[in-house]
């Protein structure tokens, strides 16, 4: 996960002289204080198992239609039932644990990485800075999100690439607003005034006393979006704009499914449902490890 | 930091805005331009020759550059024209004037009832963390905002209705045996009170009552662990436990000095929450039939729509940099740091 | 919660004002036989079918609102269910009509004392300028005015009050069935003419809102994007009394939420619901499920002759022998429609749609690709439109799935709505792509007009056959009694089978589900509800 690397560069920023075993010792004193945790990041170890390798380990073809009769509810044979085209939704659920880790994690760390320097860089220098980016995230933010999203996918082709970038710009604002208020009412507080009295330059300052200050509430910000970019994916599936056909998709199956819902085929939209909540749910209780895990003040 | 100050903050905050808005008009045109697809060619219909298909295009404007065509726009905006919707054969303004509050009233219903469920949750969380309460809370509104909406709305209409029988037909904002109340607000919930009329009030509720769960579900999450996570970094501040240590009563520096501070990034949330709420409707909206502008927006954006599209977004738009505007106001008011040193 | 029980309640409100005012004047005990609420997926955005714009669910209007000179009778299909009779020409505003024994002219008496909802009576007049409108306001009307051979004003002369002529360029099978699809109907010109202007001479925006008709339903009110509320005319002319009262056509656009609304009988009747759910609901004794075959229309699967595969006859047979047809009707058409394939060679008779001559055969398939320079196969998208994904995406994988083992490697593509009409139809430049055109006139000439004519719309493969463009000109208006129609219509179909321009999947139906015992629905070739013959229990 991208947000790993800023989560630990800020346990270094701001404990320079601290060992490295005692990061680790620290990680397993969270894990033990919070059984939950422990248990995201095994979800976590699992989700990122599935996507490395699920496509090896599945029993069938995901994409192959007819590798049974269509619309079977759970068997031996098919762990999940089969889909109204015969395909194995078990080898589907699964082999879709890459495309959705793609699409969540590289649109969450695109508008991270903006999102946060644009909105740092206003709440730290203000004036002119601010008001430009402050109206560039206003005029983002001016749209409903999801609709946004739907009309860069309708405009522009809905590819997963596509997808990708409408969910990391309808993101961004969030981190950018986010930035920014959290910047600013710190910008002049004792230690940051300390730093820069030491001679740090301002963008040291800025990205290596403030920046550390501001991830506890931006892990969360990063933990609820990694859920939203899939679910998001999903919205535009059920919409008719996600990824092309076939290729197995949580948002799209659950789309497809909800239509089966009704007729009583349950198993199509539940287990990639299922699925589906898994991930936003291992996202989310990871954000909240990581918090603990970075939180100078709950390290003391 | 003085009334004056802060009053003039909110003003220059308020100039601030007019930029925004001349983006938005921009952005808004050229992205219905860049939506793919030949709108004369769809409304021109089926058996629609080369021909029929220009005198449409002529007819919808189309053929003139596009500067022009943008010209035009603006001078019909500001005489308050914002063109035809041909998707729905309504004049845009008029669409907008009867759709918004239906999508309003189930946007806000559902922050309201979210807010009032959150908070709770959110403050109890926090000043027990690492307990079973933490964690349930936790558990409950992550579970709310891992389905996807039309998944959880479509699911409680099946048990609710389908199964059960409970829940009218998701068939719109009333049951078709009743009639509208007469309009003063939009909101059927509010007009069928100011008319007095109960029982029209009781189907507006239930007709109601699923979309507003499915959608309260979804935004329980962001709320609460946002109130949770501002209430932490509060509790663990210096001035809280400064408070503590000057011997103050528990519950009044959770309340005064705790909660107040923590108000300020829940604060901000709620315009995110708003804006992804109204985003969540355009799915809700489609499953319950319900008229609001999403389901407007979404079948304006599937046959490139311009008029339809251009009113959509200029009015969310508008009404978010009122609501953005509203959130900074109150971050100056109730913020203390912000502005000190200006 | 069901509308019997709502209904009860409202009648023991005392009829307060909360309800619907012209629930006022009726006993509730006869509520339910009197009302129907039938709902579909679409949205009615005109009450004008002239108007430029007005989409295809809104034709139901033009449908149940206002008279035609002319309509189709019925007819009883072997499963029971009735439809429309393309042979069998009916009287509706026309109580009468001669034809000329060359077959231009075309007089219509008028029936008299019918008249339009505000009592004026119908006139001559008022055919006038409702046709002068049809064929000048440009657009669909305009195009399908000309298919019946209509295209001006002059060929419309009012003889007397209630005798009306028109006049055709050269005698057309094609006219007087043309006169019985929903655009050419009869309008109130004066009302029209009162809310008329300089700008706008045809009153489209007042029609547009306020329908002017002699139909047998009225409507009593219109929420635009919610729901369009019919009010019976007692004293319609133009056939016998419809059966319900007041109809009430919601939008339901979530196509899970209407078959709820039909499983828990909250609603009358469900219009075009997907093939799974007609599957399935057709074995429930309180839903009765009307499946009909659409005529004059075929799903097809369409290589593209523009581009270079495809431009090899060999290639695009090949690949009519790789379709899975078998399959593609189980999976996609849910087994309910009329198969296309697996026909004989030989054309020994003109019907239409017909079975073509290729079945799944991968060898065949192979043997073909092998003659060309495409051996080893290539790589191809292929598209379909978004709003036809129930059936198109099934189909589509079994294509992907099925061509692949010829060596094609073919990529999926969806196309959402006002996109497909551009690429697919006017610019005519997707390779490969499913496409679902029916004609609104029975007749297989007229299908090839469409579909095989170099430039024509539905013409989305570019074919371009100077033998099928002289036949197709030399047919489209010839009587079909007329000795070389036959034989002109089997060469048509020779050339379709040996070209393939477009493959023959199956031909699809349209599914109407009844309930509350609800009866009478009929199919018509325009695919919208007719309400008015339906009948209460």
């Amino acid at each position: 996960m991208t947000s790993m690397t800023p989560g630990s560069t800020v346990a270094s920023a701001t404990a320079p002289t601290r060992p490295r075993s005692s990061y680790w010792s620290h990680l397993k004193y969270v894990m033990s204080e919070n059984p939950v945790t422990g248990l995201a990041f095994g979800l976590f170890a699992l989700i990122i198992l599935a996507a490395l390798f699920g496509p090896y380990l599945v029993p069938h073809d995901p994409l192959a239609t007819g590798v049974g009769a269509a619309l079977q509810p759970p068997s031996l044979a098919h762990w999940f039932g089969t889909d109204h085209l015969g395909r194995d939704v078990f080898s589907r659920v699964v082999v879709a644990t890459r495309l959705d880790l793609l699409i969540s994690v590289s649109a969450v760390a695109i508008s991270f990485v903006v999102g946060s320097v644009i909105g740092s860089l206003a709440g730290y220098f203000g004036g002119w800075t601010d008001r430009i980016t402050g109206r560039l995230v206003d005029t983002i933010m001016a749209f409903p999100l999801f609709v946004l999203a739907m009309g860069i996918v309708a405009a522009a082709g809905n590819t997963v690439e596509n997808i990708v970038y409408a969910t990391a710009i309808i993101n961004l604002p969030f981190y950018a607003r986010m930035a920014r208020a959290e910047v600013s009412i710190r910008r002049n507080v004792g230690y940051v005034q300390a730093a820069r009295l030491s001679g740090n330059s301002e963008l040291r300052v800025l990205f290596g006393h403030i920046f550390p200050n501001i991830m506890p509430p931006m892990m969360v910000q990063i933990s609820l979006n990694m859920g939203w970019a899939i679910l998001n994916a999903a919205g535009l599936s059920f919409i008719g704009l996600g990824v092309q056909p076939p290729s197995p998709e949580w948002g799209i199956m659950v789309a497809e499914g909800a239509n089966f819902i009704i007729s009583g085929e349950w198993w199509l939209v539940i287990f990639p449902g299922l699925a589906l909540m898994l991930a936003v749910f291992t996202f989310n209780l990871i954000g909240d490890g990581l918090r603990d895990l970075v939180d100078p003040q709950r390290r003391t | 930091m003085s009334l004056a100050l802060k009053a003039r903050k909110v003003g220059l905050r308020l100039l601030e805005a007019i930029p925004t808005v001349i983006g938005i008009l921009v952005v808004c045109f050229l992205l219905t331009r860049a939506l793919p697809g030949d709108p004369a060619a769809y409304f021109a219909g089926p058996m629609a020759d080369a021909e029929s298909i220009e005198q449409v295009r002529r007819n919808l404007g189309l053929d003139q550059p596009l500067p022009v065509q943008f010209v035009n726009y603006v001078t019909d905006l500001l005489t308050g024209n914002l063109g035809m919707a041909i998707s729905t054969g309504q004049p845009v303004v008029a669409e907008l004037a009867t759709r918004l509050p239906a999508s309003l009233e189930l946007t806000l219903g559902a922050l309201l009832l979210s807010f009032l469920i959150a908070v709770p949750l959110g403050v109890m969380a926090a000043t027990r963390p690492n307990t079973w309460v933490d964690h349930l809370c936790r558990f409950l509104v992550t579970a709310g905002v891992s389905l996807p909406t039309f998944f959880t709305g479509l699911a409680l209409m099946y048990i609710f209705y389908y199964l059960l029988g409970w829940a009218p037909a998701p068939m719109g904002r009333i049951d078709m045996m009743y009639l509208p109340p007469e309009t003063v607000t939009g909101f059927y919930t509010i007009d069928t009170l100011i008319a007095g009329d109960w029982e029209t009030f009781r189907a507006a509720i239930a007709q109601m009552a699923l979309p507003l769960i499915t959608l309260a579900l979804f935004t329980l999450a962001p709320i609460a662990r946002m109130t949770r996570a501002a209430m932490l970094q509060t509790l663990g501040s210096e001035f809280v436990r400064t408070a503590r240590a000057a011997g103050l009563n528990g519950r009044r520096v959770l309340v005064t000095y705790a909660f107040r501070n923590a108000l300020l990034p829940v604060v901000t949330t709620l315009g995110m929450v708003f804006s992804f709420l109204l985003g969540a409707n355009v799915l809700v909206e489609k499953v319950f039939a319900w008229p609001g502008i999403g389901s407007f927006a979404v079948e304006a954006l599937v046959v490139s729509d311009y008029a339809a599209v251009q009113g959509f977004v200029l009015s969310m738009a508008l009404l978010f940099v009122l609501l953005n505007l509203l959130i900074d106001v109150i971050y100056t008011l109730i913020d203390p740091r912000v502005g000190e040193e200006s | 919660m069901d509308r019997r029980h709502f209904l009860k309640g409202a009648a023991s409100l005392g009829l307060g004002a909360s309800l619907l005012p012209y629930l006022k004047v009726l006993p509730a005990s006869a509520a339910t036989s009197e009302t129907a609420v039938v709902v579909f997926g679409g949205t009615i955005n005109s009450l004008d079918i002239h108007r430029s714009g007005t989409n295809r669910d809104s034709y139901q209007v033009a449908i149940n609102c206002y008279d035609r000179l002319v309509t189709f009778g019925t007819k009883t299909l072997d499963d029971g269910s009735l439809s429309y009779d393309y042979d069998n020409v009916q009287p509706e505003l026309a109580e009468s009509w001669e034809i000329s024994g060359d077959g231009t002219v075309m007089t219509f008496f008028l029936r008299k004392g019918a008249t339009f909802w505000d009592g004026k009576p119908v006139t001559a007049h008022d055919v006038k300028w409702s046709f002068d409108r049809s064929v000048s306001l440009g657009g669909f009307p305009t195009v399908q005015m000309k298919a019946g051979r209509l295209e001006s004003p002059e060929q419309f002369e009012v003889v007397d009050e209630h005798t009306f002529r028109i006049t055709l360029p050269f005698s057309s099978k094609l006219a007087l069935p043309d006169l019985a699809t929903p655009i050419p109907v009869v309008i109130n010109s004066e009302v029209a003419r009162a809310h008329a202007t300089e700008a706008d001479p045809w009153a489209t925006e007042y029609l547009h809102r306020n329908p002017a008709g002699s139909g047998a339903y009225k409507v009593a009110r219109w929420d635009a994007g919610q729901q369009l509320v019919y009010e019976r005319n007692e004293d319609w002319k133009g056939g016998a009394l419809p059966g319900y009262q007041r109809v009430i056509l919601r939008e339901v656009p979530s196509q899970a939420t209407r078959r709820a609304l039909l499983e828990r009988g909250s609603i009358t009747a469900a219009h075009n619901i997907p093939n799974k759910d007609a599957k399935e609901l057709a074995s429930r004794p309180d839903i009765q499920v009307v499946s009909s075959p659409i005529e004059n229309c075929i799903y097809c699967l369409c290589p593209n002759l523009d581009f270079e595969p495809f431009k090899d006859k060999r290639v695009r047979q090949a690949i009519a022998w790789a379709v899975p047809y078998e399959r593609i009707f189980e999976q996609a058409a849910y087994g309910l429609g009329v198969p296309t394939w697996g026909g004989s060679k030989t054309v020994d008779d003109i019907a239409w749609p017909r079975r073509s001559p290729y079945s799944t055969n991968l060898d065949k398939a192979r043997a073909l690709l092998a003659e060309t320079g495409y051996k080893d196969g290539f790589t191809v998208p292929l598209s379909f439109n978004l709003s036809h994904a129930d059936w198109a995406e099934p189909a589509a994988l079994l294509i992907q799935q099925s061509l692949a083992q010829i060596g094609i490697e073919v990529t999926i593509e969806k196309i959402p709505g006002a996109n497909w009409r551009t690429i697919a139809l006017v610019e005519k430049r997707l390779p490969l792509h499913l496409e679902n055109f029916g004609g609104w006139l029975n007749t297989p000439d007229y299908y090839f007009y469409w579909a095989y004519i170099k430039g024509n719309l539905f013409n989305s493969s570019n074919y371009n056959n100077a033998e099928m463009a002289k036949l197709v000109d030399d047919t489209l208006d010839m009587a079909m009694d007329h000795p070389q129609y036959a034989p002109n219509v089997k060469r048509m179909i020779e050339l379709a089978q040996e070209d393939v321009p477009r493959i023959p999947l199956w031909q699809p139906t349209l599914n109407v589900a009844l309930t509350n015992g609800a009866n009478g629905y009929q199919f018509w070739f325009h695919r919208q509800m007719d309400i008015r013959s339906l009948k209460p229990a």
